[in-house]
């Protein structure tokens, strides 16, 4: 090819919000015509890289060029003036408007500037749809009406009502039925034939391989790989690119005999526990002192198990025990007051308390040990949450600072140090370093460790290989919600979970008959 | 301050690989704890400031346009008094708001607690039996709401939406449009002047411990504490082993019980029973609260806000009736305190 200047040039992007660094000197070109996909893991930075390029972000620092020249994308008409649409994976679109009104909505075709020109925007909407290749999409139609797929359309038809040069598709096969993405890559090669560039991210590797040109692979807000060949790039090297380190972890030492010694009674054993459509049976003993690691790709089950046995979901059969007496299933409170914790995926959705202080986050399960008939010790409170916190190192050393000043690993420190407070047993830990800066991550392994140490049972979850390897004593595989295999972790490799995690995705069409949930990668 | 480690000195520290908790790293951390000056201080934040400000401009403008009428020691009760019954409403509407819910039934339940606790058959039982019959209304009522959003799963506009409508309904059906008196001594004579104790409405001694219980509640007790988790992070609150649901049931029921207190202080204000009391409270309640720096997402609510945009509201309708202004304009006033408050709260929040 002509060496032509590339269509887009994003370069150096940094964008930091309170606590983390989600994107860190990121880089990515495009070519005109070319599929460009971006692959990385829930966190990675995918989400806040394609808000940057449509305007919805404004990075802290980079340059981004656009055919040549210079730009800021001030905000998103802004980019879409420029000709670069997304099309989100949740889908933006108005249920209550119909087909054609959503494609125009903004845009509309008009007379005399404001009166909208129905039968003009219905036809062109029809034809945007014809092109699509779903001319049976009515355009008169409510777009609540129409199924996912159809939906998807719609927003396709959008993103192409505009003059575009470049279109960001996040996940667009997330909803879709394989004979559905057949016709999803017919209309990228449509797309990519008339010279509009395709900005693709997905979690499949395989589709990657059919439809994608070349790879960037981004991984804790940094580019590990920039424009690799999608076709000629083994499986492998990029899921090893994805989970691989990019620094050496330091993990603490395993304690010498947890195997093998006389072992105490299991602290929490899992009888059966099942959710139909999300993980099949599962049984599981942990003991005191124990780290178990559950690897798995997103979508394989592992979040639904933890919260599962935590009570956050019901499950359709089995049961939880801790020493011995069963959970009331569904219940948090039950779990809660018999000794379980869980450091949830989303900290800030699921856990903390964004507007309150550390001390509050810490003492927030464990209020009825400050409460004297309702009255609370607020100094004890304050000085069992400073100890708490202390005991983890947690910074800054000062438990009356809102919890949202702090970085992501301190953060987590604080939902660690909640559940420490509040002197539980069984720690669920679900991905504990997500959003954690990669050189606050051995701290936190060495906290986690610690706590193992000290007699807690500790169920870890994370989509990191390294990480259960090198964390974990004992480790689960799972794949689509089944565990495929069990072993002591010293007796695994990357390279082995990798391939039982893996086993199938790349070569059989297996996996894209069940298609892998969006569970948690809206804020990825 | 007597912090002696700078924030780049404890970023520094951050960066180490896990300090152990030798005393050296006990010392440099030494922070405030819960001196009582020191909180008092840290809680006259900006908010309450800028809110007490715009209340003595007002009570200025009033001593001003009319300084015989406005600062005499009878005018003074009188809009005290008229703050009373709002103030205890808008207390358990602050709970509601903090956390993240709406309670628009409020005025209905007031019109309907005041008119059954004055039914000719309420009043045979005196005093008690109307004091009694108040409280109990509002907290049924409460309960009503409390469980259909905390157990039937409905959202707290349409519930109470539909409570206000049909609290109204009934309150009409019990009076058939007629205002009902009271006959009994002990209530009418609470709203004398002989009454007063130091020169203080016993209505506002009501208003006063209110109050002051709702403030305790609110940032002394688990109660509030539940309260505010609930109302920052729901699902958050529900991980961490709260019982939201229970929660919730018992904040509707608590601004039920408002509610109910606020009829009984009504029926003694006006010496009847009327299905148009309480008219538009919700909003008025829902406006003090907001002006007062509670938010309406929830996760934070302040009853010193609520009772302060209680007093602005009173203060403000007083001078313009003793101006002789028609109510028109004091809406319209009042609109504008809103947005004002609103935006100058937004301003303040975005650069904190």
């Amino acid at each position: 090819m002509a060496p032509e200047p590339p269509l887009l040039t994003m370069s150096g992007i940094t964008k930091s919000f309170p606590g983390v660094r989600a994107l860190d000197g990121v880089d990515l070109e495009v070519q005109a015509g070319e599929v460009h996909c971006l692959l990385g893991q829930n966190g990675a930075g995918k989400s806040t890289l394609i808000k940057v390029l449509a305007g919805a972000h404004q990075p802290d620092d980079g340059e981004i060029t656009w055919r040549s020249e210079r730009v800021v994308l001030r905000s998103p008409i802004a980019a879409m003036r420029l000709g670069i649409a997304t099309i989100y994976q949740e889908l933006d679109l108005v249920e209550g408007l119909s087909v054609a009104e959503n494609v125009f909505l903004g845009h509309e075709p008009t007379a005399a500037g404001f009166v909208v020109r129905g039968r003009e925007a219905r036809a062109r909407a029809a034809a945007l749809l014809k092109r699509l290749g779903h001319p049976e999409v009515d355009p008169a139609r409510l777009v609540g009406d129409l199924s996912a797929a159809q939906q998807q359309i719609v927003s396709m038809a959008r993103a192409l009502s505009h003059d575009v040069r470049l279109i960001v598709m996040d996940e667009p096969s997330a909803a879709l039925d394989p004979d559905e993405v057949d016709n999803l890559f017919r209309i990228v090669r449509d797309l990519t034939a008339d010279g509009v560039a395709v900005v693709y991210i997905s979690h499949r590797l395989e589709e990657i391989r059919t439809i994608g040109d070349r790879v960037t692979v981004l991984k804790d807000g940094r580019a590990v790989a920039v424009g690799l060949p999608a076709k000629s790039t083994p499986t492998r090297d990029v899921v090893a690119l994805m989970t691989g380190r990019n620094v050496e972890y330091v993990f603490p030492d395993r304690p010498p005999t947890s195997a093998g010694a006389a072992r105490p009674d299991p602290v929490l054993t899992v009888q059966g526990l099942a959710r139909d459509g999300e993980f099949a049976p599962l049984d599981l003993e942990l003991y005191p002192g124990e780290i178990v690691g559950l690897a798995g790709l997103v979508g394989s089950g592992r979040s639904e198990i933890l919260e599962t046995v935590y009570g956050a979901r019901k499950p359709s059969a089995g049961r939880v025990l801790v020493d011995g007496k069963p959970l009331k299933p569904g219940s948090v409170r039950a779990a809660v007051r018999a000794g379980l914790g869980l450091a949830p995926e989303e900290r800030k959705a699921q856990a903390l308390l964004m507007l309150e202080s550390v001390t509050r986050n810490v003492s927030v399960s464990s209020m009825s040990r400050f409460s004297h008939g309702g009255w609370l010790d607020r100094a004890g409170e304050f000085a069992a949450a400073r100890k708490a916190t202390r005991e983890l190192s947690l910074r800054p050393d000062n438990p009356s600072v809102p919890v949202r000043t702090l970085s992501g690993g301190n953060q987590q420190k604080a939902v660690l140090a909640r559940w420490l407070l509040r002197g539980c047993r069984v720690l669920l830990l679900d991905e504990p370093t997500r959003g954690v800066d990669v050189g606050a991550r051995a701290e936190l392994y060495a906290v986690i460790r610690r706590l193992a140490d000290d007699g807690l049972a500790v169920l870890l979850v994370s989509s990191e290989v390294p990480e259960v390897l090198g964390l974990a004593d004992r480790v689960l595989v799972l794949r689509e919600g089944h565990v495929v295999h069990t072993a002591p972790a010293r007796e695994l490799d990357e390279h082995r979970v990798l391939d039982l995690v893996m086993e199938g995705s790349s070569v059989s069409p297996v996996t894209a008959a069940h298609p892998v949930t969006a569970e948690g990668s809206p804020t990825s | 301050m007597t912090q002696p480690a700078s924030p780049a000195q404890q970023g520094q520290q951050d960066a180490r690989p896990r300090p152990d908790s030798s005393p050296g790293t006990r010392k440099s951390g030494q922070t405030d704890g819960g001196s009582p000056l020191r909180t008092l201080w840290a809680r006259a934040d900006i908010r309450t400031l800028s809110l007490l400000g715009v209340l003595a401009a007002l009570i200025v403008v009033g001593g001003i346009t009319k300084p015989d009428e406005f600062l005499d020691t009878r005018n003074l009760q009188l809009v005290l008094t008229q703050s009373s019954v709002i103030g205890v409403v808008t207390v358990g509407m602050t709970f509601v708001i903090t956390s993240g819910g709406i309670d628009l039934s409020v005025g209905a339940i007031v019109a309907l607690a005041s008119v059954w606790a004055t039914t000719v058959a309420t009043q045979e039982y005196g005093f008690g039996g109307i004091l009694f019959t108040s409280v109990l209304v509002g907290v049924g009522c409460g309960l009503v709401n409390g469980l259909l959003i905390a157990y039937g799963g409905m959202v707290p506009f349409i519930a109470t939406l539909a409570m206000l409508a049909s609290a109204r309904g009934l309150a009409l059906q019990i009076t058939e449009g007629r205002t009902q008196v009271v006959t009994v001594d002990g209530i009418l004579g609470l709203g004398e002047r002989d009454s007063y104790i130091l020169g203080v409405p016993p209505l506002v001694l009501v208003f006063a411990a209110v109050t002051v219980i709702g403030w305790l509640v609110l940032n002394r007790t688990t109660f509030g504490r539940r309260t505010v988790a609930v109302g920052g992070n729901a699902e958050a609150a529900r991980l961490a082993g709260i019982d939201v649901r229970r929660q919730r049931l018992y904040l509707y029921l608590l601004s039920g019980l408002c509610c109910g207190i606020a009829a009984f202080l009504l029926i003694i204000l006006s010496g009847s029973g009327q299905n148009t009391n309480g008219n538009l409270y919700e909003l008025d309640a829902i406006a003090a609260a907001i002006i007062g720096g509670t938010l309406l997402s929830g996760g934070r609510g302040t009853i010193t806000g609520s009772v302060l945009g209680v007093l602005i509201f009173t203060t403000i309708t007083n001078i313009f009736a003793l101006n002789n202004l028609q109510t028109d304009v004091q809406q319209i006033a009042k609109g504008a305190i809103i947005v004002a408050a609103v935006l100058v709260q937004r301003r303040t929040a975005s650069t904190t």
